[in-house]
């Protein structure tokens, strides 16, 4: 652009610099502008918003029941993102040696559930884990067990649920970095002798790190907010801070300790997004 | 590469088979035990169904007993449609300011564009509430509107970003050498060739927004009701089997602008590539 008319390029520049005004007042107004709400109102001590104060953190972060939640909620998304890794890169590795017609039915496949409703797939996965579900249904009849395994409301369910539901998240961004990746260091390796395993360990895994950390900061994400899924999937014993910030604010109308534990979550996932993105450098300079 | 097959070669062929298996297994049983569970007479939700009717889309389609779900999807169907259509201008926009600029302050702007991406969607829907309640502005679609607008317009920020980055600039120096304005460039040049981009990113900030739940949550009242929420309260109360006929009907809709968008957009070549 500015090579054609070196003269003009910082006029030109601010004119198109000006376009993005609308969208960024947008985000000022209706995104910046709330959180910063938020911020403050954390800042009652009281759930009447009578007092200013510390009370509604401190009341947070020394009662070992939030501490838990905190926990529990890091931990199922560290579930969510491992899971999701064991089936994905396999599937990513099959998809890279399909022929390119077989690629769009993959494609297909992967994007199905990413488009089918989160409520939807939540709900198609009671039909599975229920008592009389099919996943009970398959193991009675098979007769690996004689009374019906509990599966709602146990973490196990909602990872396995999790799992499907955040799937292509990991999915997609690996299949992009997985059909980028040269053949040549791949027959390399392969002509240097090293066995398969080894070659996906040494050659493969490292060179499509950045397309994992994509997929698992995508998941890792999504798995921790999920409230569809985790309050329903996960039933009322099963607390996670996406259901405390629900019902604090809307069943509670704690509203001051309700920003608090919002404003938690958010530091929850900016803390798993910034480690993913450590790990990436670090194995970048390794 | 085939021609020796050591055990161990042999095994790792074996366990990516299996795995990538158990994998699409996992993410297309679920979608289709839906489908099949919507088609069953009873009222209880088993799989496989013990016989097969179309009772409970009847149910759906009734429009005296299933009116409060008629009138939630419609306010999903307009808050979408506003959403997408107000975010996809702002944001192309946006992408068109960024693209052609290098400076770190532009890859900044890029960066907090696609934060919503990320960002627990959850947080900002309770904010969002707040902020609305301390203006004091009361509950409605438009605030939907606004509070789904903003999350879903980094989709076709996104995907318009990558189509103008794709755009040879020989093209516009050619049509600006030729006496073409700017704006008649962008016209006929620009403008044809990210359409595509443009329109597969509108189409998953459609999907994402009558997805919606964190930010309907807490912006969505008894009068402004959205599909996801009701949906949602159908699930906790009863087990309502006119869950899986939404379902099933939302899974058409989606089959069919699937292949529509992917004939228009190339939308499997794009999210790939």
């Amino acid at each position: 652009m500015s090579a054609a008319a070196p003269g003009a390029a910082p006029v030109r520049d601010a004119v198109e610099w000006r376009l993005a005004a609308p969208l960024g007042l947008t985000y000022v107004v209706f995104f910046a502008a709330p959180f910063l709400i938020l911020l403050g109102i954390s800042f009652y001590a009281d759930a009447e918003q009578t007092r200013l104060g510390f009370d509604s953190w401190v009341k947070f972060y020394t009662d070992a029941f939030y501490l838990k939640v905190i926990f529990d909620t890091l931990k199922l998304g560290v579930f969510a993102v491992v899971a999701t890794t064991i089936l994905a890169y396999p599937l990513a590795l099959v998809f890279r040696a399909s022929s390119p017609r077989m690629q769009r039915v993959l494609i297909f496949i992967i994007l199905m559930p990413l488009l089918t409703s989160v409520v939807i797939r939540t709900f198609a996965w009671i039909v599975i884990l229920a008592r009389e579900g099919v996943i009970n249904q398959t193991l009675m009849g098979l007769g690996l067990t004689a009374t019906p395994l509990n599966l709602l409301q146990t973490e196990l369910g909602l990872v396995l649920a999790l799992t499907q539901i955040e799937m292509p998240l990991m999915l997609l961004p690996l299949l992009a970095i997985m059909n980028q990746l040269d053949q040549n260091l791949i027959d390399a390796s392969r002509a240097l002798g090293a066995s398969k395993w080894r070659t996906f360990f040494r050659v493969i895994l490292p060179l499509t790190l950045p397309g994992w950390i994509a997929g698992a900061t995508l998941v890792f994400a999504s798995a921790t907010t999920a409230f569809i899924s985790q309050s329903v999937i996960g039933g009322a014993r099963l607390v996670y801070l996406p259901a405390l910030i629900w019902q604090q604010s809307m069943v509670v109308y704690n509203w001051p300790f309700a920003a608090v534990a919002s404003l938690t979550l958010l530091f929850t996932v900016l803390s798993g997004i910034m480690a993913l993105s450590w790990l990436g450098r670090f194995a970048r300079t390794t | 590469m085939s021609q020796r097959s050591t055990p161990a070669d042999i095994s790792f062929n074996l366990t990516v088979g299996l795995i990538a298996g158990i994998a699409i297994l996992i993410l297309v049983a679920p979608v289709l035990i839906v489908i099949a569970t919507s088609f069953t007479t009873t009222q209880a939700l088993r799989f496989p169904p013990p016989g097969l009717s179309l009772r409970w889309y009847g149910e759906l389609f009734d429009p005296v007993r299933s009116a409060p779900i008629h009138t939630a999807a419609l306010n999903s169907l307009w808050v979408a449609g506003w959403a997408t259509v107000i975010g996809s201008v702002l944001s192309v926009l946006a992408a068109l300011a960024i693209t052609r600029v290098s400076r770190p302050s532009a890859r900044a702007l890029e960066a907090s564009f696609l934060s919503p991406l990320v960002l627990p969607t959850l947080s900002y829907g309770l904010a969002a509430l707040m902020f609305f309640s301390v203006l004091g502005i009361r509950p409605s679609l438009n605030l939907l509107i606004a509070g789904h607008l903003v999350v879903i317009a980094p989709f076709v920020f996104r995907t318009t970003l990558a189509s103008l980055t794709q755009l040879d600039p020989a093209l516009l120096e050619a049509s600006a050498n030729l006496g073409a304005s700017r704006f008649y460039s962008f016209r006929r040049i620009t403008l044809p060739l990210i359409t595509p981009g443009i329109a597969a990113g509108a189409f998953l900030a459609f999907i994402a927004s009558m997805d919606n739940v964190p930010v309907s949550l807490f912006l969505s009242t008894a009068r402004t009701s959205m599909l996801p929420i009701r949906m949602w309260g159908m699930m906790e109360s009863t087990l309502d089997v006119r869950i899986a006929a939404i379902a099933g009907v939302l899974i058409v809709a989606i089959l069919v602008l699937m292949v529509v968008m992917d004939r228009f957009t190339g939308l499997t070549r794009r999210v790939s590539a």
